[in-house]
């Protein structure tokens, strides 16, 4: 066994390997999958001088515990949290030198949801269709993180970035999802469409990375039953017939029958990425750029 | 063609049957090989095409408001042989529905030509066409938890075959050992929009013929 690994020491709820997807196959019925907060990935990557489609790290609220078999550079970002190694203190968003064999401790969100590690060389589990990404919907890439699991890591490339702490947007205590209407707000009420994008709602506990369930007003239809199945995308904003909009995320199925009132504009999504059940949400109708 | 504006960046096509779905599928297709469409995802579906990752959604959405489609060009490639023991638990409901005896279930479903409609659900799962309308069955009331991966199905105007166990509604009338999908395999799925299909029978249901 190669130097170039990562022991998983605790798995945490669900931690995932993520890059940037794998985009191109919807005609396939493969989702996209890849970080949900991209930014937060690109970012950490960054940290480490690993190229923005290397392959990270995305824990959900309870962090992971890793052990490297060799010295790495490694960088937390997202949901903040308290890291350690071998239990000392060492700075969030920021790079940090873990020498082998030495425990990286990735804590609980104090915020958000999902923290995102990247490590000096990347994982480089087996590409899947040209991404290293876990999908939840298709189970399409490695499994979620298990306890004692190793991860090879790619050689380092560069010199890590030279900065003390970056700055990243804080969790947001109030989610504001920008829309466009559509394509099929025509499949509901006039008084649903206003109320989809006047009263506020909350991030149901059934969210996942398939997508951010609401809570919330019922959006009444005008026409009942399914539509024949059609294209859907990131964002998109379905409604199935509890009436409850789901808004879609990186591990969204790639087709659907249920009508989409509207989407979500991408500049929001990795703050929906960072949301807590019980978060406010309100939807705010945008005209298309 | 009624264009409808998806987001910022994405379109969807929608025409009026699966027939035109397919044609503007493959004139789209058509375009981006010539190099004249610039898109992310092309996504073939019932009556509509999506077209994901557009520079300029609104001129496209202009140009095919005004534009006049060409019949698809006739299917061509090999035809893929999918061999399928015709044992599914639904057999017999599917036979009262179709008015027929449980053995000439597998006659007519093999006997029949299919082309895939368009791909979703899960990788490789494709939505194929080919059965005349009186043979329509509807889901089931109840869908099972668990289907298992190879079983053959029938749901709708469609006939599909789940790659991998997963919950499923569909009418369940027989299993294959093809694999619909290996990632490792170049291409990672058996069949994809436009591919032809044939069923061949094998096992029990050939004796049965026989």
């Amino acid at each position: 066994m190669t130097d170039r690994a990562l022991a998983v020491v605790r798995a945490g709820a669900l931690t995932t390997v993520q890059d940037r997807g794998r985009p191109g196959h919807a005609h396939l019925g493969v989702p996209r999958s890849g970080a949900l907060d991209a930014p937060a990935a690109a970012l950490v990557n960054r940290l480490v001088g690993n190229r923005p489609e290397a392959a990270v790290l995305e824990t959900t609220l309870d962090g992971c515990a890793l052990r490297p078999r060799s010295a790495v550079t490694v960088a937390v970002g997202g949901a903040p949290c308290r890291v350690t190694v071998d239990g000392r203190p060492v700075p969030w968003a920021a790079p940090v030198d873990v020498p082998a064999g030495a425990v990286l401790d990735v804590g609980a969100a104090d915020s958000g949801v999902r923290s995102y590690v990247a490590v000096s060389g990347g994982i480089v589990v087996e590409p899947v269709l040209g991404s290293r990404s876990t999908d939840l919907l298709s189970g399409l890439g490695p499994p979620p993180l298990t306890d004692g699991a190793v991860l090879p890591l790619g050689r380092p490339r560069a010199p890590h970035a030279r900065v003390d702490v970056a700055p990243q947007p804080a969790p947001p205590a109030e989610l504001v999802l920008r829309v466009t209407p559509g394509p099929r707000d025509d499949w509901f009420t006039p008084e649903a469409v206003r109320t989809f994008t006047s009263r506020p709602y909350r991030v149901s506990p059934a969210s996942n990375r398939i997508g951010l369930r609401m809570d919330g007003p019922v959006l009444q239809r005008v026409r009942p039953g399914e539509l024949p199945s059609e294209g859907m995308v990131l964002g998109a904003v379905q409604v199935p017939p509890d009436g409850r909009p789901v808004v879609f995320l990186a591990d969204h199925p790639t087709t659907g029958g249920y009508p989409v009132i509207a989407v979500v504009r991408a500049a929001c999504l990795a703050a929906a990425a960072q949301a807590v059940p019980g978060t406010p949400v309100r939807f705010l109708a945008v005209r298309r750029r | 063609m009624n264009v409808l504006p998806v987001g910022d960046d994405a379109l969807l096509v929608e025409v009026s049957s699966g027939d035109e779905a397919e044609a503007l599928h493959a004139e789209l297709l058509r375009r981006r090989a010539e190099g004249s469409l610039t898109v992310r995802e092309i996504v073939p579906a019932a009556r509509t095409v999506l077209l994901d990752g557009l520079a300029d959604p609104d001129r496209l959405a202009s140009e095919l408001t005004a534009a006049e489609v060409p019949p698809a060009p006739p299917r061509a490639g090999d035809v893929v042989e999918i061999p399928v023991r015709y044992d599914g638990p639904d057999l017999a409901d599917v036979a009262a529905h179709w008015g027929v005896a449980q053995e000439e279930v597998a006659r007519i479903h093999a006997g029949t030509e299919y082309h895939v409609a368009f791909c979703g659900f899960a990788p490789g799962f494709g939505y194929l066409t080919g059965l005349p309308a009186r043979y329509d069955v509807p889901r089931r009331a109840t869908p099972r938890t668990a289907v298992p991966a190879g079983s053959v199905a029938l749901a709708g105007p469609y006939t599909g075959v789940y790659p991998r166990s997963s919950p499923g509604g569909w009418q369940l009338i027989g299993t294959t050992d093809a694999v619909l999908w290996d990632h490792t395999r170049v291409p990672a799925a058996l069949l994809s929009p436009g591919t032809r299909v044939r069923f061949v029978p094998v096992g029990p249901a050939r004796a049965v013929e026989a």
